[in-house]
């Protein structure tokens, strides 16, 4: 640890100890954005070498990814498409993260999200229901899956302290046994040969905002959940109870902030918000449920939660940069064979770098107290002149 | 059909085979957990060393250096992943999660880069099963335990010598130490640091071996994906043991009866859904975990905490 300053009682000292707190925090508003921008350029450095490896050219094949991710509104559109549910899911993350709670089950949720969702939109007695009414209970629907898949692992957690971890890790495995078991038997589409269940009614899809594009509303439900997530984590004392708990639990315990209730709607809350980026994509999207219809982004979105900084907005820029990611594949890899596999490298190795980011975050605190040590240097030469 | 008829011989034989990789990825993460680290990037590690067990085996045309190769991949894991958690403090199970999603992606990738997209995945020389002299010739018995691949005695006998090592020697006193705190560790002069790093190495090395023994004994290819969650159920098998090696090696021998169960319900053609038979070792992992909970009193005091003096 640098040598803090020497505090003493003479009224400079805490108007010394004022600038060094500005000095940091400015600093640390410039970490804030530049790791996940140096956690990007290094996992596009070791995506370059994967390329290079491959024979082809890295700077054709990025070329390749940003017209296909953002070329035409429709490509755009795709991007935002597959960000919707990163964002949705990465929310969740973040919020949890913030207290403390890392959910490593997006995935599960997620699975769980699109079978409730697509099992009310096809369930034939609903058929009837007008477009208004439909979608917000399929969406609730989605919501009460994810939590449901959360709400046990997390009840043991808050209570025992079982380790969250692994049992939502477990239950993603299950989860994806149950979805493949469900279309294959109970929700296969009757008389059909494909393991997939039948579409969900037109009533409960999700409208499409911009004609001959695919985006749908379900990117409009994240961006304004995002901002929702922003109050209450920046704005209001629920949040601010929050993030105490998540940096500080001792403090948080003894300024009487009831941590079992605080973890319990927290679980809640992340395991509903992906099983609506489940739902999202069923009602958005895809239509109709398939295994495996989300793969991955489960684990993805704990990339997106930690580049965006646990921030919601940053989440949404992370979201959308992923989904990008995703939608251009496509167009890059007739430059370089790049099979799925490709983004859960760069996932892995953004989540890497940006978990042992805290370190650099050691720094600003370093630098603003050089800083400060060069400038009373300055003053004391001065004043020993004068 | 007869219900029972489900454990016969062949279904202990595979029950203990089967055990045999999460009993050693789990003595592993015993000792690394007790040395107050919470590495949640087994999955990654067993990846990684069934692909480097293959991958040493098809160049060398021997599972030997299959094997040489997976554990030199564990050491350097297990530095990089020790540098992560112990020397910069990130956050242990975040720091896990993206070695395992960095590993899942980088070995189907090395994988299609090197043996290309094949229908059939290409084999290479693989361990062969050893029958133990005498003993394997006792009845039922001898079929059961002692007609296994070499590692797979190898993962059961890392039990004992794990158990030793932390109860009997000063060694282990040293890393229980260091797990309950380390602060004090410190002040009798153990290099914590130190310490750490090896037994990170440690655990890496038994998960990328476990990946070999999934790889190159049981099968003689890599498939992607191939760990399917084993790593997840040896951190459950940690907790089921209350962080003890032979408590491992009991959450172990459970996993490996579920699979057995699940191999043998295929068989016999239950109307489960095959789907859902795969899951089986999973469910029974979360019951247990969520029952046996695991005290407070067993878990290693500074468990997932970084060291900083």
């Amino acid at each position: 640890m640098p040598a803090k300053p020497e505090a003493s009682t003479k009224p400079e000292a805490s108007a010394n100890y004022d600038r060094l707190d500005q000095l940091v925090r400015r600093f640390e508003k410039l970490f804030n954005i530049l790791i996940p921008v140096v956690a990007i350029a290094v996992s596009l450095l070791i995506g370059s070498i994967i390329i290079l490896a491959q024979g082809a050219s890295p700077l054709e094949a990025y070329a390749a990814l940003l017209s296909g991710a953002f070329g035409n509104a429709y490509n755009l559109s795709n991007s935002l498409v597959m960000a919707t549910p990163l964002i949705l899911t990465g929310l969740g993350i973040a919020l949890a993260a913030r207290c403390g709670v890392i959910n490593l089950g997006g995935e599960g949720q997620i699975i769980m999200g699109g079978i409730f969702a697509t099992f009310v939109g096809t369930l034939p007695a609903m058929q009837g229901l007008p477009a208004p009414l439909y979608i917000p209970v399929c969406l609730l629907a989605a919501f009460l899956g994810g939590a449901l898949w959360a709400i046990v692992p997390g009840y043991f957690f808050a209570r025992h302290g079982v380790n969250f971890m692994i049992t939502t890790m477990l239950l993603n495995d299950i989860a994806s046994g149950i979805i493949t078991a469900l279309v294959q038997g109970p929700m296969k589409e009757p008389d059909k040969f494909a393991p997939q269940s039948a579409q969900v009614a037109l009533s409960a899809r999700l409208p499409i905002l911009l004609p001959k594009t695919r985006l749908h509303a379900g990117f409009l439900i994240a961006l304004i959940l995002a901002v929702l997530a922003y109050v209450i984590l920046f704005k209001t004392s629920f949040g601010h109870d929050l993030r105490t708990l998540g940096e500080n639990p001792t403090a948080a315990r003894h300024s009487g902030i009831h941590v079992f209730t605080m973890q319990m709607v927290i679980v809640i809350v992340a395991g509903g918000l992906a099983g609506m980026a489940g739902s999202a994509e069923i009602l958005g999207s895809q239509y109709r449920l398939r295994s495996g219809f989300l793969s991955n982004y489960g684990y993805e979105a704990l990339a997106v939660a930690m580049l965006g900084q646990k921030h919601p907005f940053g989440v949404v820029i992370a979201g959308i940069l992923f989904g990008a990611l995703k939608a251009g594949r496509g167009t890059m890899s007739r430059a370089a064979d790049l099979p799925t596999s490709f983004s859960m490298v760069l996932s892995g190795v953004i989540i890497f770098f940006v978990a042992i980011s805290p370190v650099l975050m050691k720094l600003p605190r370093y630098l603003a107290i050089r800083e400060m040590n060069r400038k009373n240097r300055q003053d004391s030469t001065l004043s020993n002149a004068a | 059909m007869d219900f029972l008829a489900i454990f016969n011989q062949d279904f202990f034989y595979t029950a203990i085979r089967m055990a045999a990789p999460i009993i050693l990825a789990a003595v592993g993460e015993v000792m690394l957990e007790r040395a107050g680290i919470f590495n949640l990037g087994i999955e990654g590690g067993i990846l990684f060393g069934a692909f480097l067990g293959v991958l040493g085996s098809y160049l060398f045309q021997t599972p030997w250096m299959g094997l040489v190769l997976a554990i030199l991949g564990g050491v350097v894991l297990g530095f990089v992943f020790g540098w992560a958690t112990i020397s910069l403090g990130a956050n242990q199970a975040v720091t896990g999660t993206g070695i395992n999603i960095l590993f899942l992606g980088l070995t189907s990738l090395l994988a299609r880069m090197i043996w290309g997209v094949r229908d059939v995945p290409l084999t290479v020389p693989a361990f062969q099963d050893i029958s133990i002299p005498l003993l394997s010739d006792i009845p039922v018995l001898g079929p059961v335990f002692f007609r296994h691949s070499l590692l797979v005695y190898v993962s059961y006998l890392m039990v004992l010598v794990a158990s030793f090592v932390l109860y009997k020697t000063t060694w282990g006193l040293k890393i229980r130490a260091i797990g309950e705190y380390p602060k004090a560790a410190d002040t009798m002069g153990i290099h914590v640091i130190a310490w750490k790093y090896g037994m990170s190495v440690f655990g890496n090395v038994c998960a990328c071996v476990s990946g070999v023994i999934l790889s190159i004994c049981f099968m003689n290819c890599f498939v992607d994906n191939i760990s399917a969650g084993r790593g997840y159920m040896a951190v459950a098998c940690v907790i089921l043991g209350q962080w003890s090696p032979v408590g491992a090696l009991l959450g172990g021998l459970i996993f490996g009866a579920g699979n057995a169960l699940q191999m043998r319900l295929q068989i016999y053609n239950v109307p489960i859904p095959t789907s859902i038979l795969l899951v089986i070792p999973m469910v029974l992992a979360l019951v247990m975990v969520l029952l046996v909970r695991g005290k407070a009193s067993a878990r290693p005091a500074a468990l997932s905490k970084p060291y900083e003096k």
